[in-house]
């Protein structure tokens, strides 16, 4: 498989691009949501839109309804989302939790995929436990009551948990908690009893809440996949989830890197433009250099991911961790190389930073896939 | 069974059959590299062998055509040909600047009997080739440079000093840039190709860090360089060493590397690997390794089809020549003492010191990684006055 997009893909490109290009531009959704203190951080009109146009049920099958796509479609979507911040709950609901309930039984799909791809409904994924990302570890426990499941312990860091209908939930029904194994996947929905969010909102502006599940009872249908062998699903999801979130940071570095290099174009000082130093020069071309390989790794894992190839994993770790290293650079360098104007508020550079700084986070950081590909070539 | 698939059993056949054991270990040292040529001693009949029955199958070059000495593969053809070499770990037959550097250039610009002449004498390893682009003033200045031809009708007369021609020693012929008009800069420069035995040439090695000498500073006085020996047009020279100079970035940068995914932690670990922040660089450099190899990659594939930008084979040689660097200053940490080694059998005649030392030069050599970061703001980023 060649490494660049297809005719059909290239196609998708061009419509998402000038779709977001128009509607999810950093003017009509991110400062408008923010400055309105909106609760959910992003517009459903334009989640509407992403419904009308196919791009929320990406990933769901044609038998489900969907475009019956990969990860390689899904990420040319999240690529223009990162090229202009657009708020929305794509990558949380029609990559990570439509992989999950895309595994669930007829029921489980029927229930939820035709609020997904009408664009009514918003899923969360609440999986990490603290601070940072650490999925090999999971303490939530979930024990069988009545016709089925009592949920207890902690979730953070939900990424749109609070406009959430429905909740995928990686809990522990067996073993200790840093065990492989026991791990079961519920969907949990917004009002079940016992189920308590608190919002808070983040650095980019986007929403996402501190979960406490108090013996929070699900019915036996809420399992998506197997009791006690959801480790494998989980880790289907996490690998759409940091690739997509990959993809992402491509394009929020690419965003930055072309808002950086117009500038450098445009300001004087010293009666001449800045562009012409070399030693911004040099800077700004390593980090197109960075950013070209960064977005090579993450074409490779999104292809390796779709052909089930056992090679993915390790190359989802490298896209992550090589997204996340240019993405920093490029946010860094945008903020610095735009001299004071890039600290204001008024001008959107620093936006690329904060987003950077959360989609960062999200999925695991660069230190932890770097990690990973320590450990899955064996040192 | 696609055509393809058949092709590949062909290639696995054929390789089963004709490549030798002992040319399926990746070369240890220069040594192991078969370059071609007059004075070139083969280290084995295996050595031997190999490349004479890949020369004869248009093997060594296998995507040139056959008329020249190739074997006419498409490029899905010559990449099936490269993962079955990697697959069974196969040596190049044959390594030499006139198949990466030479021989493209001459696919584009030569002239049909320079095409059969001397394609063909490079895909059978019969003569070999060094590159006389730099002079002591003109490095990265590579236009300002002074070696005059006088035109004397049917031939030229060459005067002047080329320095780091890498094996001018151990070359045959020489493809060199030399000013045939001094009253314009760029549109003055010529590229000719002559026999290293002509008289008035002569060498000198310059000793390297690495304690090798592959290279010499090449002096020419009165050299009588027929006038069928240029390649393209008179006086626009540079067209055809910028051209030529985009194979060789591309070759120093490693973009064909194989995609095994060797991780060079993975090999850290098997001499002992106790050190946590150590290891923690190893895992950021492969990280930016393996993404590197996927670039490259991505690099061949849009190359194919006119998808890379023109100016892309920079950034590849830029990125891969510091990362090549970095890769051997870990592999240097890694190895602790052992790896300072400099004569003992034990290490290969000092091989990780002396391939630490060497690579140095990958960021210099075809063009520094400034210069490369130049082309680039020019190029691709479009900066003022860049
Ligand atoms: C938080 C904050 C507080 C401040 N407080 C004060 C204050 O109290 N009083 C006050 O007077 N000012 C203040 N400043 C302004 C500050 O001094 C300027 O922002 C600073 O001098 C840079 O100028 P500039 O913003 O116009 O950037 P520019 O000069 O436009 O620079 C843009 C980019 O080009 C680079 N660049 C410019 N010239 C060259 C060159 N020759 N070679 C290489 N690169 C070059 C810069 O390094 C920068 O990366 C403050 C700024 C900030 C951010
Ligand atoms: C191992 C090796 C093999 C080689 N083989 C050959 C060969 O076979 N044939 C051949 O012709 N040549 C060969 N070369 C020469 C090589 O192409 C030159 O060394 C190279 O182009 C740099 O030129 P220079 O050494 O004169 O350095 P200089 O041009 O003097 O550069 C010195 C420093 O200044 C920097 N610099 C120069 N100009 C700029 C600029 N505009 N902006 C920013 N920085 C700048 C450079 O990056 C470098 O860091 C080889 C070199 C090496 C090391």
């Amino acid at each position: 498989m060649a490494l660049y997009h297809t005719e059909d893909q290239a196609m998708l490109a061009d419509t998402a691009r000038q779709f977001m290009g128009e509607e999810g531009t950093i003017a009509k959704q991110l400062r408008h949501w923010r400055d309105k203190q909106c609760k959910d951080g992003f517009g459903h009109a334009l989640w509407k839109q992403f419904a009308e146009l196919g791009f929320a049920g990406i990933l769901v099958s044609e038998s489900d309804g969907g475009l019956g796509m990969g990860n390689v479609e899904a990420g040319i979507v999240l690529e223009e989302i990162g090229r202009n911040l657009t708020p929305s709950p794509f990558l949380t609901s029609s990559v990570m939790a439509a992989t999950a309930i895309g595994a669930g039984n007829d029921e489980l799909r029927g229930r939820y995929l035709p609020g997904l791809l009408a664009g009514d409904s918003v899923f969360a994924v609440a999986i990490d436990e603290g601070p940072k990302h650490r999925p090999e570890r999971i303490a939530t426990r979930a024990e069988r009551a009545g016709n089925g499941f009592k949920l207890t312990g902690k979730k953070a860091f939900v990424v749109h948990g609070g406009s959430a209908d429905m909740l995928v939930v990686a809990a522990r029904t067996a073993g200790a908690d840093d065990d492989q194994d026991g791990i079961t996947l519920f969907a949990v929905p917004k009002d079940a009893a016992g189920l308590n969010q608190d919002a808070v909102r983040l650095v980019d502006s986007s929403m996402a809440t501190h979960v406490k599940l108090d013996g929070v009872q699900v019915d036996a249908d809420a399992v998506i996949g197997e009791v006690d062998a959801g480790r494998e699903l989980l880790n289907r999801v996490l690998n759409a989830g940091r690739v997509g979130a990959a993809a992402e940071s491509v394009g929020v570095a690419g965003g930055a890197f072309d808002m950086t290099t117009t500038y450098l174009k445009q300001r004087k000082q010293f009666g001449q433009l800045i562009g012409e130093f070399q030693a911004l020069q040099h800077r700004a071309s390593h980090l197109y250099s960075e950013l070209e390989i960064a977005r090579a790794s993450v074409i490779k894992a999104q292809q390796l991911l779709d052909a089930g190839s056992e090679k993915a994993e390790l190359m989802v770790s490298v896209a992550k961790a090589k997204a996340g290293k240019a993405a920093s650079l490029a946010v860094k360098e945008g903020v610095q190389m735009h001299g004071g104007i890039g600290m204001t508020d008024e001008y959107d550079i620093g936006l690329y930073m904060k987003r950077d700084r959360a989609l960062a986070e999200f999925m695991g950081d660069m230190y932890y896939h770097a990690e990973r590909v320590a450990q899955l070539s064996g040192y | 069974m696609s055509d393809l698939d058949a092709f590949r059993a062909e290639i696995r056949a054929w390789l089963e059959e004709n490549c030798p054991a002992e040319m399926r270990e990746p070369a240890r040292s220069d040594d192991d590299i078969c370059w071609g040529g007059r004075k070139f001693q083969f280290k084995s009949e295996a050595q031997k062998l190999w490349m004479e029955r890949c020369a004869a199958k248009g093997y060594t070059v296998p995507d040139w055509p056959k008329a020249y000495g190739g074997a006419g593969m498409g490029p899905a053809e010559a990449k099936i040909w490269r993962e079955e070499m990697n697959r069974i770990n196969a040596r190049p037959p044959l390594s030499s600047f006139g198949i990466w550097m030479l021989g493209p250039a001459l696919l584009k610009f030569g002239t049909e009997e320079q095409k059969i002449h001397y394609l063909g004498q490079i895909a059978r390893g019969e003569i070999r080739w060094c590159q006389g682009y730099s002079e002591p003033g003109s490095g990265s200045d590579l236009v300002s440079l002074q070696t005059y031809g006088e035109d004397k009708g049917d031939h030229w007369v060459v005067n002047g000093q080329k320095i780091w021609t890498s094996y001018a020693n151990k070359a045959d012929w020489i493809f060199c840039l030399v000013r045939t008009d001094k009253t314009n800069k760029y549109q003055g420069i010529s590229f000719l190709l002559f026999d290293m035995e002509s008289p008035g040439v002569s060498t000198k090695p310059i000793l390297l860090i690495s304690g090798n000498s592959p290279f010499c500073e090449t002096f020419f006085d009165n050299v009588k360089v027929p006038k069928h020996q240029i390649v393209g047009e008179l006086n626009r020279g540079w067209d055809v060493a910028k051209y030529l100079l985009g194979h060789e970035r591309e070759m120093i940068s490693g973009a064909g590397g194989n995609d095994r995914l060797n991780t060079i932690g993975a090999f850290a670990k098997r001499n002992g690997l106790e050190d946590p922040l150590l290891r923690a660089e190893l895992a950021m450099f492969d990280v930016d390794a393996l993404a590197f190899s996927a670039m490259g990659e991505k690099f061949l594939d849009e190359i194919k089809v006119g998808k890379a930008h023109p100016a892309q084979p920079n950034m590849m040689k830029y990125a891969g020549t510091e990362l090549n660097k970095r890769r051997h200053e870990l592999l240097m940490a890694a190895g602790g003492s052992a790896a300072l080694e400099w004569d003992s059998e034990a290490s290969g005649g000092g091989a990780k010191a002396r391939t630490w030392l060497r690579t140095k030069a990958n960021s210099i050599e075809g063009g520094t990684s400034e210069v490369m970061l130049n082309v680039i703001s020019k190029r691709i980023l479009d900066l003022p006055g860049a």
